[in-house]
């Protein structure tokens, strides 16, 4: 039985047992359950797996130039990536642009490695029985930075036209539906259908949704990174899909680690 | 470059100065001083091969555009602007009936997939679209799993009376939202073509017939 059997079998359960039970206190408890499985394979995070393979991948010789990742510069210095990721995105000097920890990477496959963008970034995400690299590595990253508060003051110039971008598109409307993130996400409090949403204009609603990512997603069966979590926000929105390292999408992440900035990172993390 | 930055910067402080407006709750709202440039990069985010009938899910109309500059909180003189333009959209069935099946509506109501597109998950072609009720409304008592986006719709009919007028509101609200709340966080589900008419008209009789679940115990 694969895990998003088990918490679909929970939720039924709950709906069995509750019957005619006040409805809040049904969605709380349902809640309840959901965060009982977290904490149930909290101690063995499928996640731990592709951190591990992503550690690997780091080190080892590969691409035209056989070289490793060693040298990647996160923002703190080559090689250093002991919270590099709660410090992204950033303005790179050498680039000229603000990225984020999967532009960052791609980049050094490309500048140390020899990799071909396109041919890197093809697999950019897992589907069953094809892993991606890139999600192991960020995996790995982003674990460095487990503990550690997110930091994105976005006080460059250029980090700070980022945030306003991020902004504009968080509020920006379009599609059959209206929608913009603001729509589900401006607003304490609130759910669609028994999920629970996070303010994402505030510190703690943005704390709260950027703490655990990378993050094993139980309902998918696969660790999601944050391009391919935003990405999939535009699908929901039944926007098309935004390019994979596109500036809109990065713009997005200094928005929301700028309003998470303090808040301490848990990752890799459990989400539904 | 250090000075260009700097003057880039003044300009940009200025013109938020100029744009501060404020809204109904006398929270000012600056504009955002990069939404042009923030609009070209929203645009160019997306594959240039994309076929033409996606990118025209990211076209903005007046209110789409007022709504995303005012942060979902235009100021009054706005407000009533979206509203009477939106007012002028609502369209009506041929046959002017404006309650239909509340059976069918509940399944509306219940509906939630549709209208995904994209290349990584999109929904099979023809996948009926639903209106999606119960993401954001409690409705029927019986359905536990309703969300709080939007006010509870329990006993809708119930507590107003089905007059014609309760009648046409519910239609018309459903059809464009922004009629009567000018930037509210519904869909226009008339407007878009999302539903049609005639299921505008059942989503109604299931909140206003008397036999419907929403008006029961």
């Amino acid at each position: 039985m694969t895990e998003s059997n088990v918490i679909r079998l929970l939720v039924a359960g709950m709906l069995a047992l509750t019957g005619l039970g006040a409805t809040s206190a049904w969605a709380d408890k349902t809640s309840d359950e959901i965060a009982k499985y977290r904490e149930m394979i909290a101690d063995g995070n499928p996640a731990e797996l592709l951190e591990a393979k992503g550690e690997a991948l780091w080190t080892e010789k590969r691409g035209p130039k056989n070289t490793s990742l060693e040298q990647c510069d996160f923002g703190l210095g080559p090689g250093k990536l002991e919270g590099a990721y709660a410090q992204l995105p950033r303005y790179f000097k050498d680039t000229g642009k603000v990225m984020d920890v999967e532009a960052r990477l791609v980049h050094c496959m490309v500048a140390l490695q020899g990799f071909n963008q396109e041919e890197v970034t093809k697999q950019w995400f897992s589907r069953p029985g094809n892993e991606s690299e890139i999600e192991a590595l960020v995996t790995f990253i982003g674990a460095k930075s487990n503990g550690m508060p997110i930091n994105v003051p976005a006080t460059h110039p250029e980090e700070q036209k980022m945030y306003q971008i991020g902004e504009y598109v968080f509020y920006r409307r379009s599609g059959p539906q209206d929608f913009s993130c603001s729509i589900c996400h401006g607003q304490d409090g609130k759910r669609i259908r028994l999920q629970e949403l996070g303010n994402l204009t505030t510190k703690e609603g943005a704390g709260t949704a950027m703490k655990n990512w990378p993050s094993y997603r139980v309902s998918q069966g696969a660790v999601w990174t944050m391009e391919r979590r935003l990405i999939d926000c535009m699908r929901q929105a039944r926007f098309p899909e935004p390019k994979y390292l596109s500036d809109s999408i990065i713009a997005l992440q200094v928005y929301l680690q700028k309003k998470a900035t303090g808040t301490v990172m848990e990752t890799p993390g459990i989400k539904r | 470059m250090k000075k260009f930055v700097f003057a880039a910067l003044c300009a940009a402080l200025a013109h938020t100065a100029l744009a501060q407006e404020k809204t109904p709750s006398g929270k000012v709202v600056a504009k955002n001083p990069v939404s042009a440039e923030a609009e070209q990069v929203f645009r160019n985010s997306f594959r240039t091969d994309n076929p033409k009938y996606w990118m025209s899910r990211i076209e903005q109309d007046d209110a789409m555009r007022l709504c995303g500059q005012y942060k979902d909180n235009p100021p009054a003189a706005v407000r009533q602007k979206i509203e009477l333009a939106q007012k002028a959209t609502i369209r009506y069935p041929v046959d002017g009936k404006l309650m239909g099946k509340w059976q069918e509506g509940e399944k509306i109501a219940a509906h939630g997939r549709g209208g995904h597109i994209g290349f990584i998950q999109p929904d099979a072609p023809m996948t009926p679209r639903g209106g999606n009720c119960y993401a954001c409304h409690q409705l029927a008592p019986k359905e536990v799993a309703y969300g709080t986006i939007g006010p509870s719709l329990l006993h809708f009919g119930k507590l107003r009376g089905n007059s014609d007028d309760i009648v046409k509101y519910a239609y018309d609200k459903i059809y464009n939202s922004n009629a009567f709340n000018a930037c509210t966080n519904m869909p226009r589900f008339g407007l878009h073509n999302w539903l049609t008419p005639e299921e505008i008209t059942h989503v109604v009789a299931f909140l206003m017939d008397p036999e419907s679940p929403v008006n029961k115990d």
